[in-house]
């Protein structure tokens, strides 16, 4: 029974999902507090366009990946707050941009494409010691900045009206969440794939909503239900001989559903 | 700017794209000074409370606040010692905080960054959910709040960031009677222990019942119409049935008070 957990692939498979599942989960609270819910397919899509256009122009796709991950997620907050439009438009329209980049390097790479189709379509199971470092690494930055600009956080994705005028720099912590967001997807990517890191993003962090009304608890929740799919999906997939990103979006779908059909928040009245 | 003037407006104008919100408004307000604001829909009355926090941008004159400038890149600073209580938010019922984080929000401004509160930060809490008479509501969803309980608590957290000037809008708007005098009463209160300065927003110059929608201690009165303050003096002195229609009629077709005079004080 125990024997799967001594193949390689399947331990760095597993410390895959603990670290995936912690940052994405963790960004995820940002993403789901903030109702910015299609950030993460955005970000996926910017991510694609800069690795084509790695490729295209001949340099790492990675880095392109990143970049651009980065970048559009920098542009959300100012497009939203400068032309007025809410955080969704904004997405929406950085989407579309990303798409249409997207379509044009894949018509303009000559031969083939895999490198710039594998790191959106990356899988957990071919990860290396090098990734689960870089995984490790940016769980811990984002679990650092979480604690340390917690009261920040708080203020701004429950009332940002209210944090600025208490006089938080509401503008700059919002803009650090969703730059924090593109960052944490972009570096994932590679490693678990678009498919994955949607489904950590939105559905650990959905179930903790549904199952507190504490923002702290809500980040512990959605990180322990994050892990608790990459390795449940895992080990479904281990033994069933299943594909793992279908199975890990399959079993958080169901941990969302089952949170959703507990939630003491569709209670009719609160006591 | 003088050190007993606590908010000082210079040919101050504000623009909305075309729409002139704001037009070379020029206002000095005396600390501890309480300041009615009356107008109809649209005559600045927001604006000129935004502008006293640096909420919206100047697109031409000065304002000074405590003897700093909220729109020359102290905007933070300003924010920090004065307290806005908005007209009552749509909040997301599901959402993710507790009565006394929100109380505790009013101190994060003051705290700055990486700081964690103390226990004075605690206790400002506490007082000030006592002294709103909302400390049983302390470990309540804000979400699951009505609308009244959701204002005194908005009202002690402006009071735990424990300000120098307070910017009421329209705080009384959206709640039933009963919680309009309460709030009115505290907002007395709260202004007879600190004497801090206050600016009031309101749009009906009485409630539905004929009370006076005004605090007793505010004293002088602002009236605005097209973005200007069209008159300004003692509350006694504005007192005019005749003005106020005129103030009104002026800018719509809606009558300037919300029920018949009952006699209660204006």
């Amino acid at each position: 029974m125990m024997g799967w957990l001594g193949d390689q692939f399947m331990q760095n498979a597993l410390l895959a999902g603990l670290f995936a599942g912690v940052a994405c989960s963790l960004a995820g609270v940002f993403v789901v507090t903030m109702h910015v819910s299609f950030l993460g397919v955005c970000i996926a899509h910017a991510a694609l366009a800069g690795a084509l256009m790695g490729e295209w122009l001949e340099f790492n796709p990675v880095i392109g990946a990143l970049g651009f991950s980065v970048g559009a997620a920098g542009l959300v907050g100012p497009l939203a707050d400068k032309g007025d439009l809410s955080p969704d438009s904004a997405i929406g329209i950085v989407f579309s941009l990303m798409l249409g980049l997207s379509l044009l390097f894949l018509g303009l790479i000559p031969g083939s494409r895999t490198e710039a189709l594998n790191l959106f379509w990356g899988s957990i199971l071919t990860v290396t010691r090098a990734d689960v470092a870089v995984l490790a690494l940016t769980a811990a930055v984002l679990a650092a900045l979480v604690v340390l600009f917690f009261k920040e956080i708080q203020a701004v994705v429950c009332h940002r009206h209210v944090a600025l005028a208490v006089g938080i720099p509401a503008g700059i912590v919002f803009y650090g969440m969703l730059l924090g967001t593109g960052a944490t997807m972009a570096v994932s990517l590679r490693s678990v794939g678009g498919l994955v890191i949607f489904c950590l993003i939105i559905n650990p962090a959905a179930a903790a909503f549904q199952l507190t009304y504490s923002l702290k608890r809500m980040f512990v929740i959605s990180a322990v239900l994050g892990v608790f799919s990459c390795w449940a999906g895992l080990a479904a997939s281990y033994f069933w001989d299943l594909r793992t990103g279908a199975c890990i979006a399959i079993v958080s779908s169901c941990v969302f559903a089952l949170a959703a059909a507990v939630s003491p928040k569709r209670r009719l009245a609160w006591r | 700017m003088a050190p007993d003037t606590a908010i000082e407006f210079e040919k101050a104008t504000v623009r909305y794209h075309r729409r002139l919100a704001l037009d070379e408004v020029s206002l000095s307000v005396g600390r501890g000074e309480f300041v009615g604001i009356i107008g109809p829909n649209g005559a600045g009355k927001t604006t000129l409370l935004k502008s006293v926090n640096g909420l919206v941008r100047l697109w031409s004159g000065r304002v000074g606040v405590l003897g700093l400038e909220p729109h020359n890149g102290a905007g933070h600073r300003v924010r920090k010692r004065v307290g806005y209580l908005p007209q009552a938010p749509q909040i997301d019922s599901r959402v993710p905080l507790a009565v006394r984080d929100t109380v505790l929000a009013g101190r994060w401004g003051r705290l700055g960054w990486l700081r964690r509160p103390g226990r004075a930060d605690r206790e400002a809490v506490e007082r000030a959910l006592v002294a709103v008479g909302a400390a049983h509501l302390a470990d309540r969803p804000v979400g699951k709040l009505s609308g009244g309980e959701y204002q005194r608590v908005a009202l002690a957290r402006v009071l735990a960031q424990e300000p120098d000037v307070f910017l009421f809008d329209e705080p009384t708007a959206g709640i039933d009677p009963q919680a309009q005098l309460e709030l009115l009463e505290l907002i007395r209160r709260v202004h007879a222990e600190r004497e801090v300065t206050a600016l009031y927003v309101t749009h009906h110059i009485r409630l539905e019942d004929g009370h006076a929608a005004l605090p007793e201690c505010c004293t002088r009165l602002l009236m605005m119409r097209h973005g200007r303050i069209w008159r300004d003096g003692p509350r006694g002195d504005l007192a005019d049935e005749a003005l106020l229609r005129e103030l009104y009629h002026c800018c719509s077709e809606a009558a300037p008070l919300a029920a018949p005079h009952a006699g209660g004080g204006f």
